[in-house]
């Protein structure tokens, strides 16, 4: 059985199989993204002292579907004065890339799409890319709140992008390589081998800057009700709406997976040590110890968690407080530290050089 | 090696089918029921006054200025932070010296007050 399965994908051609390879990675990611919106829902209700949603489904489980569902039969409106060509591209533009970046994401050891050496300059490319749907959007609904929202987003997601990519510089000069896999395989070692902790500077600043360029509570003044009431998406309904918030979501689960992956070893396990050997024998607890997908999971969770977290604690910093956050905090940050660690890494101290 | 790169560009396309596909759905079963109220830019119930695409503050295009200048020195560190193990001090006496004259011309930009927002 097994094998003529093996025979029958051998069989197929090469686009066929990467089909349904992107298949595995995809549908997964949807299926999450929709139960992101829900456990989002579900958690803040918690932390407010109230039960979210509980009423589609066995405590309210079937909730996204039903919201999905609902998208999907509302009418897609394009405002008369819009665009309409690039009203309708800029939501494509801006999924596109939230899901084509994980392409280069390691699941496990070996358990990639595309195993290039040019994965984080990838990453970083089409992280940026995201920039255009925002812009395009804003632009083409022809509406002053989805214009001013549109400039103010776009403001922020490159300054703070830059924040973020000096904190990818340093991982590199860390890890010694821009393929993803060779990254992880760098911070092998257990918990001490985690960039987490020689580049703890950046990692707060990178995982601070992803909450900014996801335009996350606490700095979604793109999208601040209050003052431009849904920003750059206000002239969107229906499904244009919703693959705008597929996006968003999607890009949230991204920047939580960089972070488990450029930080805190993806796939591995933070115990170390020849006890381990020992354990790896025992069926179940040894599987649980050893490296793994569900290491990786696990800690993109994590990272999830505290976007909601986060959410649901933090008020909403001002617009200046957020530009004067990125540019004068966060890269003075992040270039002194590259220097402290370039000139550890040239005289050849430790730490970074495992 | 290039054709590591094969299923980056058929995951390109598969996003856009699917952003496509979505709202392709989304306009065939949604209902459709223009009328001239519900077309019109939302400006809190007003009509709008005039064309949204107004004038806008000089700052956000400083900011995209300054963003350019970051992100290629960004683009330059890359290759320079993938090898700095083996070009050594050389090396990064070298960078150092880039990285320096790019962080005069920032506390030249902080203290014009390019990155104040008030």
């Amino acid at each position: 059985m097994l094998e003529s399965t093996l025979q029958l994908w051998e069989w197929l051609p090469v686009w066929l199989q990467i089909l349904v390879k992107i298949g595995i990675i995809v549908l997964p990611l949807m299926g999450a993204v929709a139960y992101l919106t829900f456990a989002e829902r579900k958690i803040i209700g918690f932390m407010q002292v109230r039960m979210g949603p509980n009423r589609v489904g066995p405590r309210g489980w079937l909730q996204p579907i039903a919201d999905a569902l609902k998208l999907m039969t509302k009418e897609v409106i394009v405002p008369t004065n819009a665009s309409r060509f690039l009203f309708l591209i800029a939501p494509i533009l801006t999924l596109t890339p939230a899901l084509a970046a994980w392409a280069v994401i390691p699941f496990a050891d070996g358990l990639v799409l595309a195993d290039v050496d040019a994965a984080l300059l990838y990453v970083l490319a089409l992280t940026s890319m995201g920039v255009y749907g925002v812009i395009i959007a804003g632009w083409a609904s022809n509406s002053k709140y989805a214009f001013l929202g549109a400039l103010r987003s776009a403001a922020q997601i490159i300054a703070y992008e830059i924040a973020m990519g000096f904190a990818l510089v340093g991982v590199l000069m860390a890890g010694g390589s821009l393929n993803l896999g060779k990254i992880v395989a760098a911070q092998s070692g257990g918990l001490a081998g985690w960039f987490m902790f020689p580049l703890l500077p950046l990692f707060v600043v990178y995982f601070i800057s992803g909450v900014a360029e996801t335009n996350r509570a606490p700095f979604d003044v793109a999208e601040g009700e209050s003052e431009i009431v849904a920003g750059f998406h206000v002239e969107y309904s229906g499904m244009a709406f919703a693959v705008f918030f597929l996006a968003e979501y999607a890009n949230m689960i991204l920047i939580a997976a960089l972070t488990a992956v450029l930080f805190v070893g993806g796939w591995q396990s933070p115990f170390y040590g020849s006890w381990l050997d020992a354990l790896s024998t025992v069926p179940v607890v040894g599987w649980v110890f050893d490296h793994g997908i569900h290491w990786f999971l696990g800690k993109t969770a994590l990272f999830l968690f505290c976007f909601l977290w986060f959410r649901a604690t933090f008020p909403r910093y001002r617009y200046d407080q957020i530009m004067r956050l990125g540019w004068k905090v966060f890269l003075p940050i992040t270039i002194v530290w590259l220097f402290v660690e370039g000139i550890a890494i040239a005289a050849g101290w430790q730490p970074w050089l495992a | 090696m290039l054709e590591n790169y094969l299923p980056i560009l058929i995951f390109l396309a598969v996003g856009v089918v699917i952003g496509g596909a979505a709202l392709a759905a989304g306009m065939l079963i949604g209902s459709r029921r223009p009328n001239a109220a519900k077309d019109s830019p939302y400006e809190c119930g007003f009509e709008a006054f005039e064309d949204a695409r107004m004038k806008f503050d000089v700052r956000y295009y400083l900011v995209a200025i300054l963003f350019i200048i970051f992100d290629l020195e960004i683009a330059f560190l890359f290759p320079w932070a993938v090898v700095l193990d083996e070009i050594g001090l050389a090396g990064f006496a070298a960078m150092g010296i880039f990285l320096l004259i790019l962080v005069v011309g920032f506390i030249y930009e902080w203290k014009k007050g390019a990155l104040e927002w008030e």
